[in-house]
């Protein structure tokens, strides 16, 4: 067991799957000498070299493109992201190639590249630095989407989407950087496409995953003064969701609130909403209702405190979810 | 190299990989490209044939008003990093260094053309009469925006690099379109300006096809600064970045950037050149940001303070400042009047800072769409219902909103 920060644990993971796999290497801007703008690669590049963890020319299709050039070579890619709102340059590599080559070529091709992004508000920056576009890339077949919500899922889920076959996007809860957690460097626990209980309860289940994640344990601890058990789920896998998990929980609960930072229409949380619908439909006593951002560009700092799901938030749609 | 001179941080810029030394020594190889120079950096002349002629245009006052609008905008950048250093912004992206770059090409530029910046511009934004404070919105986070373009042709703030060089050419090619069905149109040209590292995005390469093949009234204006946060320059171009031009078709010059004369000869020469019909051009304006990238970087983590020295002895206002004062242009009562019209401009900035108002979450519903869209009306809906439900909330919104929605 050792402590750290949830930046620090993805560092040590990264640095694990390079020492680990020689086929491993880091490309990305700004992620060598300076060690990424949020340091997460600190470090990595004097221990491995310039060949190991690369300085790209400031190009994310480039960054993208030539990783898919690199996996179908025998190497393992992992493309650091400097914000959320950059991976559009990209976009088109990840949805037309890194999702499409293994399907195109009938399986005799895979494109095993990690791509990490951090992602999510509240951090009172600039535009496109505070963005939750993990709907856009769960829409694409392919792709595989996973984000950590605490250190010791950090350190692990990095290395676990490393050694993954299919194309990973890691997205990292920016805000959270600096949440210390306790992880055990022994064992994993759980696969990284798994969800996770982490608060039990009887009343309703919140599901959640990477930034919401302590929000949604406030909102539990909030509710249970007021004499609700919420149960609380890190959903950890956006792609593939683990239905199994969720369903086990509003079986028992009769009611669901899923909450993420990403708009609500056209998010994640309406797949949930649908799925479980479909698969709960006689035990749901109340409607599974959605918490998150609004149909909006992402608001400028001053403004995004109403913007993002919070305890209150959370609360309300507890509130709306018992009184079915 | 000095003890003294290496950084005190922990960072990796020697050994055998590093990119820098590797990429420079390629670039030495690779053949000169001239740079054009009309005022070294000791306050001396010299004569171009193609670009010193148009020093003839410029007399006392507009030489004066150079220095003037370098060292506002020098003033302006060390008080917007006060502002941040003291939690009144949330971040700020300096451009020190680079006055000479932006106000000579901002200086060049005529009012019917139209701008497209990056976000570090603000020399540029200067020279178009935008109000400074204005600039400051987008920074405090209380805008994405913060000036109305229409009112000076000096385009908002793009974040997502490169991208507007595409939006440059698309607008160039409507200023085609309306002088070929209007022959009383104003003959106009659009600047779009990108840095060093922004240059490797495909969207540039594009721009330049797009600019090339309809012969677009566009003049790209690149900023080498030399760093693109802690990545050098070298690793986005091998050899000078102007060279790109001839690749496209189209003619490109390398100016010294921190030579306010001679950027503003060469932005002249370009601007005049597209807006003639004779199609695009590249400036590659040599220049160094002599701060940090932003308020948020560390420039000892990747960069030696040896290289800083070397550069501040290029400084823009110096060897300006030297000439004017040969030349007799100028006396010491000038410049205590710029230092007391910067002390009146530090404190129009902080006021103006702290009076702006902090937006309501409703106005940024109310912009999204030009016509109504019942989803956000839905949800604007829910938003005022909600917030009303708290008891203090109706009076703590409006206050915050200094006064109605
Ligand atoms: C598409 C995109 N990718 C990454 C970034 C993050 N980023 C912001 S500034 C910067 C470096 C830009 O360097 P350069 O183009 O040389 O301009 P300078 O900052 O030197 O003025 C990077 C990587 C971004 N804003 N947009
Ligand atoms: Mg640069």
């Amino acid at each position: 067991m050792t402590t750290m920060t949830i930046a620090k644990a993805i560092n040590e993971g990264l640095r694990a799957t390079l020492k680990n796999n020689p086929k491993a290497l880091l490309m990305g801007e700004d992620i060598g000498a300076l060690g990424g703008v949020y340091r997460v690669t600190e470090g990595l590049k004097k221990e491995f070299g310039a060949d190991r963890v690369v300085d790209t020319p400031l190009a994310e299709a480039g960054i993208i493109g030539t990783a898919i050039g690199l996996a179908l070579r025998g190497y393992h890619p992992i493309c650091e992201i400097q914000f959320d709102g950059f991976v559009f340059p990209g976009f088109n590599q990840i949805t037309t190639q890194l999702a499409k080559i293994h399907a195109r070529s009938a399986g005799q091709l895979s494109t095993p590249v990690v791509i990490r992004i951090p992602y999510g508000g509240g951090i009172g920056s600039i535009e496109h630095h505070s963005e939750s576009p993990e709907a856009l890339f769960a829409h694409t077949a392919g792709l595989r989407i996973i984000s950590p919500s605490n250190a010791h899922d950090a350190y692990w889920m990095i290395q676990q989407a490393a050694a993954c076959p299919d194309p990973v996007i890691v997205f990292e809860p920016k805000r959270r950087y600096w949440q210390k957690g306790e992880i055990n460097t022994d064992d994993p626990g759980l696969d990284p496409f798994q969800a996770r209980v982490i608060h039990p309860g009887t009343d309703a289940t919140i599901v959640v995953y990477g930034p919401l994640v302590p929000v949604a344990l406030a909102a539990a601890d909030a509710a249970e003064e007021d004499g609700h058990s919420v149960e609380v789920i890190d959903l950890r896998s956006i792609s593939p969701m683990d239905f199994e998990t969720v369903s086990t929980s509003v079986e028992k609960t009769g009611r669901l609130i899923v909450a993420h930072e990403a708009p609500t229409f056209g998010g994640v949380g309406g797949e949930i909403a649908a799925r479980i619908s479909e698969r709960c439909f006689y035990a749901l006593e109340s409607p599974v209702l959605r918490v998150g951002g609004f149909h909006m560009p992402y608001p400028v700092a001053r403004v995004e405190e109403h913007y993002l799901p919070d305890v209150d938030r959370l609360l309300e749609a507890l509130d709306r979810a018992l009184a079915y | 190299m000095a003890e003294a001179q290496l950084p005190t941080t922990e960072f990796d810029l020697t050994g055998p990989d590093d990119a820098r030394e590797a990429l420079a020594e390629a670039e030495a190889g690779a053949p000169e490209v001239h740079m054009v120079q009309l005022l070294d950096e000791h306050g001396n002349l010299h004569h171009d044939g193609t670009f010193s002629p148009y020093l003839q245009r410029l007399d006392a006052e507009k030489l004066r008003s150079f220095y003037r609008d370098m060292a506002t905008i020098r003033r302006f950048d060390q008080e917007a990093t006060a502002l941040q250093r003291q939690g009144e912004l949330a971040l700020w992206v300096p451009l020190t260094g680079q006055e000479a770059a932006q106000i000579g090409s901002g200086q060049a530029s005529e009012p019917q053309d139209y701008i497209f910046p990056t976000y570090r511009e603000h020399g540029v934004a200067l020279t178009r009469g935008v109000d400074l404070a204005q600039l400051l919105r987008l920074f405090r986070g209380i805008s994405h925006g913060g000036w109305n373009p229409k009112d000076t042709n000096f385009h908002l703030y793009t974040l997502v690099l490169a991208v507007q060089t595409l939006h440059a050419v698309g607008y160039a090619m409507g200023i085609q379109r309306d002088l070929a069905s209007d022959p009383d149109a104003v003959p106009a040209a659009v600047m779009a300006y990108f840095g060093d590292g922004a240059s490797s995005e495909g969207d540039v390469h594009e721009s330049m096809v797009f600019a090339a093949s309809f012969q677009a009234p566009v003049v790209f204006f690149c900023q080498n600064n030399h760093w693109a946060i802690s990545v050098p320059s070298e690793v986005q171009s091998r050899v000078p970045l102007v060279n790109r031009a001839a690749g496209y078709g189209f003619p490109g010059i390398r100016v010294d950037g921190n030579d306010v004369l001679a950027v503003h000869a060469v932005s002249q020469w370009a601007l005049e050149h597209a807006r003639s019909g004779a199609g695009p051009v590249l400036i590659e304006a040599f220049t160094y940001r002599l701060g940090a990238h932003t308020t948020a970087d560390d420039p000892t983590k990747y960069r030696l303070a040896a290289e800083e020295d070397k550069w501040r002895a290029k400084d823009p206002l110096v060897r300006l400042e030297t000439y004017l004062r040969k030349e007799n242009l100028v006396d010491d009562a000038f410049f205590a009047g710029i230092r007391a019209d910067g002390d009146e401009l530090a404190g129009y900035l902080r006021k103006a800072t702290l009076a702006m108002t902090v937006p309501d979450i409703r106005a940024s519903f109310a912009q999204v769409y030009a016509q109504a869209h019942p989803l956000v009306t839905e949800e604007l809906e829910w938003v005022e219902r909600y917030q009303a439900s708290f008891p203090d909330a109706a009076e703590s919104v409006d206050e915050r909103n200094g006064g109605a929605a």
